[in-house]
């Protein structure tokens, strides 16, 4: 193929090519295992320091090698970082996903391909602009090595792009140079990929295309985390000691963040000795039980799963709930039920956290919207559980969890004291205090405990599943259970005045209508409400919620509102399940906007749901 | 009832040990369970080997699963902290506690029911591990609180109470145990209290996974003609390997002793093993051995008991983590929270 043919804008096309600057999504289509993974990061790294926030979504297969995968970026000076629908550059690089791939491009958008071996005129799309590139043969003649042709191949189309679209090449080797660091050898032989695709694109390909960066100031001094890394710094900022744990999809990089985090911050420089104690365990049954033994002996513990470890679970969150043994657990959601998808985002887990375990049991739930939040409250976690001596569950999901995301900047407070909850001292207890395990002395309902070896012979006490008086003591007298039950649910309602509040944003103007939602759902938000606003005029109240049970201001809005629109990712309208049964509020009044196909929420498909139900609500009101 | 305390009247000349506390110091709640069980015995050897090692009550967590066996904690060590946790979960949630607090000791008590089926893997990683524990399963091949169902300790051809034949394999704990690592292995009886009151001593002092596989019988469910776990049964089927005194530290062998039929064995935490013999080819620090030994006479259909293997140089979990010497839950804030400079620091290297 002859330089000339490289860009084919399309004989007979009607759509006038995409413009746009800033503003639109490149999505890069690759083969797992194939090292495009650190090329597409590189790729979006390069906008970020170009001041252009850009929000990229890996979408891959349960596989290790082989199948498709997908990296989408989302480049938006505006700040919107929920996915958006459509692309407007598609990279494709992998053959078995060619006619799904060009058919995801909007009318006007490009396609960016390997032109090494020729395809049909019938592979291609009248409407839209094709560039391409003899990929292979270029990397073929340049390289020998087998493995070196497929990463320099990855670093050569990132080259190529960057003349494209227009990045400064400056930044993508300064990149390489921090990425490399020490390695000098290395920098130099990226470098001079880079500059080949570059060079190549410069001299034989349309540069510029229509889409456009433009060096910019909205980033300002975010972070670029992902919500499963920040969440395990909370937990080393939050004093965790103990993390036992099980591989599972998506939740694993948390406990290997935990592990990196812990290998700088808590060995000692002199001895090598470690601050913490990690144990991949045989199972998840096993996980929770090692962080149930060491919260009762006084350690922060926590594990990191996903649904189907809830599941497995699920009998010793109901020994933390019964017992009052603190434990926190990091459930990075997937989709469900059973195996589901277990690479694909949902929330779906909401209900099982909430009320795992048999019996009659209630746990608090944090929701954190993005990593930052997940840093908040992987830290706040372990108070919330000391305090309340019961299971904190942190509730993420896939799309936070293994994302990287602009986040704010993580804060600490030095002065801030780690609150572990009512523990009785050796101190205490000889000075005669009176020591009941599940007496309630200050009316919170909280009881005091005491760790194990803090006295000879007072505080002393069993631990069991099994029903007991105040003093521990094992009985099945049906009063004194349910004495204890009923402490129980006054316990939650103290658990109600600690959680975080949910965060409320009302319209300009007064307005009956309201939307509620939480975690991954909530960069989509803002922008579905303008475009609700835009299409019908409409404007909607928002409440995010960050935790479960709901405080006050939670009962409130919904008393307030006459429609509110609960926007969610999964089937059954798990959220609105626990407004109805927590607020006995009329279910008539939350409308269902359900999307739970496993890919991330769009701002389309919200204010599609939402429009769709307001119109004949408006036109009845008429 | 359900809750007995004992009266707290005491002989007032009863024997003090080196910390002033009498054997009562170290009893529980009166024993909820039928009379005459073998696992009374197994509690009551407890308290005398805690009394005579003179441990302080206070400093030894007990930990155990559901079952008959996991009652027990209730009838000794008043003054510890027990921990009746989930059905065969007690492995796990020792571990967890070992690694929130180094300077305690862990007694693990389990059942064959609780051990051998449904916290098998529990029971197996645990040992694996290197958990610093005495684990103690009180062995009755059968689920007492169930009324009697075979457990997965059961001889494959023993027979229930009503005569029904169990047919499965029977699992071994000691010959898995030291298969998976444990690095004190012993096997005893219940109605040997001369025999089992040193063994737990020595577990007790054992700086790594110890454990110890008591044949305990049920006299309700399993103590019938056709039981392999019944007293009869086993009395008549024991082949002790060796008869163990402990020794502590501080109180040196003296005596002298005909070469040959004694073995002494330093535990790295300074603790004197005295061990006599009584099979004359038995060495208990060769691990592949013992097991070549235990096959070989369970072949036999006798049944080995004493100390099995034992590795004197062990080291345990925290060893292996090389986690710091102080216990995580008395560490400090500061200890623990690395602060707002280094997150500044890491928040830089995130843009």
């Amino acid at each position: 193929m002859s330089p000339q043919d490289a860009a084919l804008p399309m004989a007979g096309s009607t759509v006038p090519p995409i413009q746009a600057v800033n503003d639109f999504v490149v999505k890069f289509a690759n083969v797992n295992g194939s090292g495009s993974a650190s090329a597409n990061q590189l790729f979006a790294k390069a906008i970020l320091r170009m001041g252009i926030p850009v929000t990229p979504r890996n979408i891959f297969p349960s596989n290790i090698q082989g199948l498709p995968t997908w990296y989408e970026m989302r480049i938006s000076d505006k700040g919107h970082m929920g996915a958006r629908e459509g692309v407007d550059l598609m990279v494709a690089m992998n053959p078995q996903t060619w006619d799904e791939d060009v058919k995801s491009i909007l009318p006007g958008g490009y396609l960016f391909y390997d032109n090494t071996k020729p395809l049909p005129p019938s592979k291609f799309r009248p409407d839209i602009t094709v560039v391409g590139m003899p990929l292979t043969s270029f990397t073929n003649a340049a390289y020998s090595v087998p493995r070196e042709r497929q990463l320099f191949k990855n670093i050569i189309y990132v080259g190529a792009l960057s003349a494209l679209i227009n990045i400064d090449p400056k930044v993508i080797e300064d990149l390489l140079s921090e990425q490399f660091k020490g390695r000098d050898k290395l920098i130099a032989a990226n470098h001079k990929a880079l500059h080949m695709g570059r060079d190549y694109a410069l001299q034989n390909l349309p540069c510029p295309l229509g889409l456009q960066l433009a060096t910019s100031d909205k980033v300002g001094d975010r972070i670029f985390i992902d919500g499963n890394a920040a969440a395990a710094l909370g937990a080393v900022y939050g004093g965790a000691t103990v993390c036992a744990w099980y591989p599972i999809t998506p939740s694993s990089s948390l406990a290997e963040a935990f592990t990196r985090y812990c290998e700088r911050f808590r060995k000692d420089k002199e001895t090598g000795k470690k601050r913490y104690a990690i144990v991949q365990a045989e199972d998840e049954l096993a996980s929770i039980g090692m962080v149930i033994g060491a919260a009762w002996n006084g350690a922060r513990a926590f594990t990191a799963t996903s649904g189907p470890g809830i599941s497995l679970m699920s009998e010793f969150i109901g020994l933390s709930y019964f017992a009052e043994i603190p434990a926190v657990i990091f459930d990075v959601q997937r989709s469900g039920p059973s195996t589901g998808m277990p690479t694909r985002t949902q929330q779906s887990d909401i209900k099982i956290c909430a009320y795992a375990s048999h019996g009659d049991t209630k746990h608090p739930l944090l929701l954190p919207e993005d990593p930052n939040e997940c840093f908040q409250f992987g830290a706040l976690s372990m108070d919330l559980a000391d305090r309340l001596q019961t299971t904190i569950f942190v509730v993420l999901d896939l799309e936070i969890g293994m994302n990287e995301r602009l986040t704010a900047p993580l804060k600490w407070d030095d002065t801030r004291k780690l609150d572990r909850g009512k523990v009785m001292t050796a101190e205490e207890l000889q000075a005669g205090k009176v020591f009941g395990r599940y007496l309630d002395v200050d009316g919170d309902a909280i009881p005091y405990r005491t760790y194990p070896g803090t006295h000879p012979s007072k505080g002393g006490y069993f631990t069991r599943g099994t029903s007991r008086d105040e003093y521990a003591r094992y009985t099945e007298a049906g009063d004194a259970y349910q004495r204890n039950m009923e402490r129980l649910l006054k316990k939650w309602d103290t658990a109600k005045g600690l959680m975080p509040k949910a965060i409320r944003t009302d319209a300009a103007a007064p307005t009956k209508l309201g939307v509620i939602y939480y975690g991954s759902t909530s960069p989509a938000i803002a922008e579905a409400l303008d475009l609700i606003a835009e299409q019908t005029g409409a404007s909607l109240n928002q409440l995010r919620l960050r935790a479960f049970p709901f405080g006050p201001e939670v009962e409130a809005f919904v008393e307030e509102h006459d429609t509110i629109y609960v926007v969610e990712q999964n089937r059954d309208a798990q959220m609105r399940m626990l407004l109805i049964n927590e607020l006995e509020c009329n279910p008539k009044k939350l409308i269902r906007v359900l999307h739970y196909n496993g890919a991330p929420i769009t701002a389309e498909f919200i204010a599609r749901g939402i429009t769709a139900h307001l119109n004949p609500v408006r036109e009845a009101a008429e | 009832m359900t809750y007995l305390p004992k009266p707290k009247l005491a002989h007032p000349e009863l024997q003090k040990n080196d910390l002033g506390f009498t054997r009562r110091d170290y009893e529980g709640s009166i024993s909820t369970l039928c009379a005459g069980c073998g696992h009374d015995s197994i509690s009551a050897a407890i308290i005398r080997a805690c009394y005579e090692l003179s441990l302080p009550p206070h400093r030894i967590a007990k930990l155990s699963g559901i079952g008959c066996s996991s009652k027990t904690p209730t009838y000794f060590l008043g003054n510890s902290h027990g921990f009746n946790s989930v059905h065969g979960r007690m492995p796990s949630v020792l571990t967890g506690a070992n690694l929130a607090n180094r300077e305690l000791i862990y007694l693990g008590v389990s059942g064959d029911g609780d051990s051998a089926s449904i916290g098998f893997g529990q029971f197996s990683h645990s040992i694996r591990r290197g958990v610093n524990m005495t684990y103690i399963v009180e062995n009755n091949g059968v689920y007492g609180l169930t009324k009697g169902q075979f457990s997965a300790t059961a001889d494959r051809g023993a027979k229930n109470k009503r005569g029904v034949e169990n047919m499965d394999e029977a699992i071994d704990m000691v010959g898995i145990a030291i298969q998976l690592g444990a690095t004190y292995v012993a096997r005893s009886f219940s109605g040997d209290k001369n025999q089992l009151v040193p063994l737990i001593k020595g577990a007790l002092q054992h700086q790594g996974a110890a454990f110890i596989d008591t044949i305990s019988p049920c006299v309700m469910f399993n103590n019938h003609d056709g039981s392999t776990k019944s007293y009869d049964y086993v009395r008549e089927h024991n082949e002790a390997v060796n008869f163990m005194d402990v020794v502590t530290g501080r109180n040196e062998i003296t005596v002298d002793y005909e070469p040959g039929t004694t073995e002494i064995v330093r535990q790295h935490n300074g603790g004197l093993l005295k061990l006599r013999k009584l099979a004359n080819d038995y060495d208990v620090t060769d691990r592949v051995a013992a097991m070549n030994f235990l096959e070989t006479r369970k072949a036999r259909g006798e049944i080995v008991t004493g100390l099995l293997y034992v590795d004197p140089e062990a080291d345990d979990l925290h060893g292996f983590l090389e986690t710091s010497d102080k216990p995580f839950n008395s560490m400090s804030d500061e200890e623990l929270i690395p602060g707002s400079a280094a997150l500044e620091k890491l928040n830089a290297s995130l843009r």
